[in-house]
């Protein structure tokens, strides 16, 4: 009996990897499809990635990733020890949790709005002009912001001055860098934002609701006790995600409002490996950084999907 | 279901509610987009002392004048345009045909190379890994510094990829198959005429991303001949603001600025417009095509 369904299990094995080649050498063309593909990942992330070995190395572009000697945790320490390590960290988590907290909630709340809205017009109107802005390049907000917020020009400190106020230097002002930036921010991708949760309330079957009003529910204990709920699974997986990038900021905005006037809290990771790497030709030691706020990542990531798959069943994975 | 027949007092003065709250989202949106086609149209004295605070007031195209006049915003603008042309083809060059191949269910390795694409979303080399790299290929200040170093992105693979699992029919393959076509000649011939609708809209995705990047020329261009549009605006935008960095003012744009002080803020908020013109053309594509977009990407995610 044993050996019996061995032999059967190794002609079943020998078919199937008879099948399999049988499959590759059919569809050889796919792989030519996906050559393209392939060859761009491995050369533009996959290489890079080995690279990051420079973190504990002292790179020497005329040895390479491979030939440059090991030195251990010699970067890290030195940046952990700088003076400017707290600084950093602090206005990282200061500008992602400020971010996270203004900028979460304001989508779910304009879908749920928009979504109370039967007037198909107005609805498509508020639509079509709160999801512009998100097509508006980085370079071009920054360039409105900085104008808008001029003390001498900007059009928001003329409202300011006409409401009887002292104008506010915003962008020369390290208290305001942080406000600027995530307001600008909720400007841009709010109404950008609904759409996830739009497409979720567009699944709530209409039977509850006429259930609900029967039983003499208002419109506003419908969203709170119907839509709301719906929007949770989808809510879940966007704050993990949210948290999961705390440390790695959109910082391309960042660096276009940075100036030596708000350098004291506009000063971030992200920019700093720039400066540090790129501008200063410290590779090495700015590999490290920047690794260091990768792994702070990944560790976040998991820890959150971890916390959320324990409370509320909907996790990443 | 929402007839006024159920329609209490309290329902109603909630619904008033709803309605002023979009309205003020409406308002803040607007006005600031307003403002910059205003700006860019009227007597700059009166733009910069608040007096033009919403409709255009002595209405001047000097601005415009002036923008149009500028090299070297035409040879950013030209740039840009070969960066978005070339990049895009590129772009749909190895976007498609990978995404059709993982859309195969007959595919051997379908698993490993998805594994393999979605990895680098969540683990990448960081900047000065991916630096050394394109500068190791010898890749900087050239063309190929542009469109080479991001010519896929995951996401847009995906996308492409449930496109084709759900519109092409799995017969239609068998059928292709036994009549004796070759893979090659199944996807030029049947697959790609049926998918028009997915290079729209991958064609959009990786343009807009092209047409308003500046990172990727930030750091791998420094000859000023090769300068996208993007970095020609944070010139005149953006670095013209910072007074104690200025030493880097050299070009022409900036001397633009300089030489029209009293029509710098015109002139700024011009170019603001001029920069998005080809966006806001095909924006009411954008809207219908993104959106989908972010709808398959949700059902995926």
């Amino acid at each position: 009996m044993a050996s019996g369904s061995a032999v059967a299990n190794k002609e079943k094995n020998a078919a199937k990897r008879a099948s399999t080649f049988k499959k590759i050498i059919q569809n050889w063309q796919l792989y030519i499809f996906i050559l393209p593909a392939v060859l761009y990942f491995i050369i533009f992330h996959y290489v890079p990635m080995y690279g990051i070995q420079i973190a504990f190395k002292d790179y020497v572009p005329s040895l390479g990733f491979l030939g440059s000697e090991w030195v251990g945790f010699k970067h890290f320490e030195r940046f952990f020890d700088s003076y400017y390590f707290w600084d950093l960290l602090k206005n990282t988590l200061g500008i992602s949790v400020y971010e996270l907290i203004v900028g979460f909630p304001l989508p779910i709340i304009l879908a749920l709005l928009l979504n109370e809205v039967k007037d198909g017009f107005y609805k498509r109107t508020v639509q079509t002009v709160t999801y512009a802005p998100h097509f508006i390049s980085v370079v071009v907000i920054s360039g409105m912001i900085i104008a808008f917020l001029s003390p001498t020009t900007g059009i928001i400190n003329h409202f300011i001055s006409f409401l009887g106020f002292e104008p506010i230097s915003f962008m020369s002002d390290p208290k305001w860098f942080k406000t600027v930036y995530v307001l600008s921010g909720v400007w841009q991708s709010t109404g950008w934002g609904t759409i996830i949760y739009l497409a979720a309330l567009s699944g709530v079957d209409p039977q509850q609701h006429e259930a609900a009003i029967v039983d003499g529910a208002s419109r506003f204990q419908r969203i709170m006790y119907i839509n709301i709920p719906t929007l949770v699974p989808t809510m879940v997986i966007l704050l993990i995600m949210n948290l999961g990038n705390i440390m790695a900021l959109g910082f391309e905005k960042i660096l276009l409002l940075q100036n030596p006037l708000n350098l004291e809290s506009s000063n971030v990771i992200a920019t700093f490996v720039y400066q540090a790497g790129l501008l200063d030709a410290q590779y090495s030691f700015a590999a490290a950084v920047g690794l260091f706020n990768a792994v702070i990542n990944a560790i976040l990531l998991v820890v959150v999907n971890q916390i959320a798959r324990k409370t509320s069943e909907t996790s990443l994975w | 279901m929402d007839s006024n027949l159920y329609e209490t007092k309290r329902d109603k003065l909630f619904k008033y509610f709803v309605y002023f709250c979009l309205t003020i989202a409406l308002v803040a949106v607007l006005y600031p987009l307003i403002y910059i086609i205003s700006a860019s149209i009227s007597n700059p004295a009166l733009v910069n002392s608040g007096k033009m605070w919403l409709w255009p007031k002595d209405i001047t195209f000097e601005g415009y004048r002036l923008i149009f006049g500028n090299d070297s915003i035409w040879q950013g603008y030209l740039m840009t345009v070969v960066y978005t042309g070339l990049g895009t083809l590129i772009n749909l060059l190895v976007t498609i045909p990978a995404a059709y191949a993982l859309a195969r269910k007959d595919f051997y390795g379908r698993g490993f190379f998805t594994a393999l694409f979605v990895l680098t979303m969540f683990f990448t080399g960081g900047l000065i890994p991916t630096y050394l790299v394109v500068r190791d290929l010898g890749l900087i200040d050239s063309i190929w510094a542009m469109v080479l170093p991001n010519a896929a992105a995951v996401w847009n693979i995906v996308i492409a990829r449930v496109f084709f699992q759900s519109t092409i029919p799995r017969g239609l393959e068998e059928a292709a198959t036994i009549d004796g076509a070759s893979n090659f000649k199944l996807f030029f011939k049947i697959i790609l005429p049926l998918s028009a609708p997915i290079i729209a809209v991958m064609a959009l995705f990786y343009g807009v991303g092209h047409w308003n990047g500046y990172f990727n020329a930030l750091i791998y261009i420094s000859d000023r001949d090769l300068f996208p549009l993007q970095l020609v605006l944070r010139e005149i935008l953006v670095l013209q603001d910072m007074s104690s960095n200025n030493t880097n003012m050299t070009g022409e744009a900036a001397q633009l600025i300089h030489s029209n002080q009293q029509l710098a803020a015109i002139i700024k908020y011009g170019v603001m417009i001029v920069s998005s013109l080809p966006v806001i053309i095909v924006y009411p594509f954008l809207q219908k095509y993104f959106v989908k977009g972010v709808m398959i990407g949700s059902l995926k995610g």
